[in-house]
């Protein structure tokens, strides 16, 4: 197949786009896709994350101190978890977070979390700001979409946490 | 046997063909993954600390409103049988099954509530599982229920949470999030009209993913599938659902349109197949749990393009759950082996269909 862009070239990036309702597909060239910034996004679609990790080869989960010791609360190490695709812990999120913000970025395209702000049991300050932050956050959303059945519950939310101070 | 199984529709709520585009989508799931801060991850846990676990999910869902007045299964105590019911009404996973191993990891267990389609997988890859199940297209409503369960166990349980990184999950695939909602639906007309590869291609292209009905790596059977979102982290709750229930739409959509150039360019083509299709499960002796979803999906077309007049999907819904192998163990009150379990299935499909199906095929006249 033929890129759509210049007819010329050998099309190997498949976009979809969805405008105005409808799905349309994108042949393009390297050349051609690279012009428009577009990278092959990474086609996770239905491997198991080892292979994965397998095909992402050498220097995306960079090699360096695989050997400095695993994670300090479960003993996990990284070469265990190329082979298993598994964590052991929630502390190796902080032992591997290089190497996981690579991985991260290849898997989700991002390495930040934005959807719904976590509030513990017994909150610090901080994480009661910051959930109130990422409530508010939602409300004007479900607002901006109408959702007023959605924002008339998240309200109680903000107003309940407020209350509780 | 357990009480809860005899009750006919037991976790069935979802099947009930009550929601929006119910001919096509067969239900709506959505599922959270939660862990527990202070413990290890499934994998590297002690049985001891796996059963710590589920008692303290447990206590923490007494005060839930949503489970409070729920069902606790505790998987390691019930008999094979039920684990397989649990699996074929689509209420558990493989993994909480035990299926293919010895049995269920320690610990592992299901709390599903009475009134409400939520529960929660305890042990099962994450901590916590927790998840609603809706029939038809309805990803805002099972969103909005399972976020008000997490919300609800949330307060009680401290989970492992990064502020960078959302909630932690044993697997970085379910990271952020932990969010993953998928629809099961039905699409015949892109298959025969081999429109499938290029939606299915599609699909993977916008951040989504697919897979058969039945579990990881197995066939897709009866042409259902799966289509749920591929990542987690970096886009809110709301706008991953919003972005599914978008492309959803334009799979329907797409769906109505192969289904409009099979009537016109073959409609006698197709009509012969629903009615082939009905013939069979009306009058066979010995079928297949392959061969019965096959064609069903035929008859669930019919019904859809009401082609079959008088036939229900919900009759079709029940058929899929009650014509699998432990269901219809269960029936028969042994176990069945699979030449038999095929000539149970053929008698269980007749029955239905002549109490709730018999209808008079119009090119009698
Ligand atoms: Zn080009
Ligand atoms: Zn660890």
């Amino acid at each position: 197949m033929l890129c759509d862009h210049c007819g010329e070239n050998e099309a190997v990036i498949h976009l979809t786009q969805i405008e105005n309702n409808q799905m349309s597909t994108f042949h393009l060239c390297e050349s051609c896709a690279a012009a428009k910034g577009l990278e092959p996004a990474a086609n996770v679609g239905n491997l198991p994350l080892t292979e994965f990790l397998a095909q992402m080869g050498k220097g995306m989960l960079p090699e360096v101190s695989v050997d400095a010791g695993g994670c300090a609360y479960c003993g996990m190490r990284l070469e265990e978890f190329k082979q298993s695709g598994r964590l052991g812990c929630p502390h190796c999120y902080v032992t591997f977070e290089s190497q996981l913000k690579t991985l991260l970025r290849r898997l989700h395209g991002s390495t930040q979390h934005v959807g719904k702000v976590y509030l513990p049991p017994d909150p610090s300050e901080a994480s009661r700001q910051e959930r109130l932050a990422g409530l508010r956050r939602k409300l004007e959303k479900a607002v901006a979409s109408e959702d007023f059945e959605r924002a008339a519950q998240i309200r109680d939310q903000i107003r309940s946490m407020e209350a509780a101070r | 046997m357990l009480d809860f199984l005899t009750l006919p529709d037991f976790g069935l709520g979802w099947l009930d063909a009550s929601g929006p585009y119910a001919d096509i989508v067969l239900s709506t799931r959505v599922r959270l993954a939660r862990n527990l801060q202070g413990h290890r991850f499934g994998s590297r846990m002690q049985d001891s600390e796996r059963e710590q676990i589920f008692e303290r999910v447990q206590q923490a869902t007494e005060k839930s409103s949503m489970l409070k007045s729920g069902v606790r299964l505790d998987m390691a105590s019930l008999t094979p049988l039920s684990r397989q019911i649990l699996l074929e009404r689509h209420l558990i996973s493989r993994e909480l099954s035990g299926d293919g191993r010895d049995g269920p990891p320690r610990g592992a267990g299901l709390i599903l509530g009475i009134h409400e389609s939520v529960g929660v997988m305890v042990n099962e890859e994450d901590h916590l599982r927790l998840q609603s199940l809706f029939s038809g297209l309805r990803l805002a409503e099972a969103y909005r229920a399972v976020d008000r369960l997490d919300e609800e166990l949330g307060s009680e349980l401290p989970y492992a949470y990064h502020h960078d990184f959302g909630y932690l999950t044993t697997c970085p695939t379910n990271v952020g999030t932990g969010l993953r909602a998928s629809v099961l639906i039905h699409l015949p007309g892109l298959v025969l009209t081999k429109e499938i590869g290029r939606v299915l291609q599609g699909i993977n292209q916008v951040g989504l993913t697919f897979r058969g009905l039945y579990g990881e790596g197995s066939e897709v059977v009866g042409n259902f599938f799966q289509i749920s979102n591929q990542t987690t982290l970096g886009k809110s709750e709301d706008d991953l659902i919003e972005h599914l229930e978008r492309i959803v739409q334009q799979v329907i959509q797409h769906e109505l349109q192969a289904r409009g150039v099979l009537m016109r360019d073959a409609p006698a083509v197709i009509e012969d197949k629903i009615w082939r299709a009905y013939g069979l499960l009306r009058y066979a002796r010995s079928l297949s749990f392959e061969e019965v979803m096959n064609l069903l999906s035929g008859l669930r077309m019919g019904a859809s393009m009401k082609l079959i007049p008088g036939l229900s999907v919900y009759t079709l819904n029940k058929i899929m759950i009650y014509a699998q192998a432990a269901h219809l163990e269960q029936a028969a009150g042994r176990p069945l082996s699979e030449a038999e379990s095929d000539l149970h299935r053929a008698s269980y499909v007749r029955r239905i269909l002549a109490t709730e199906g018999d209808v008079a095929p119009e090119g009698d006249e």
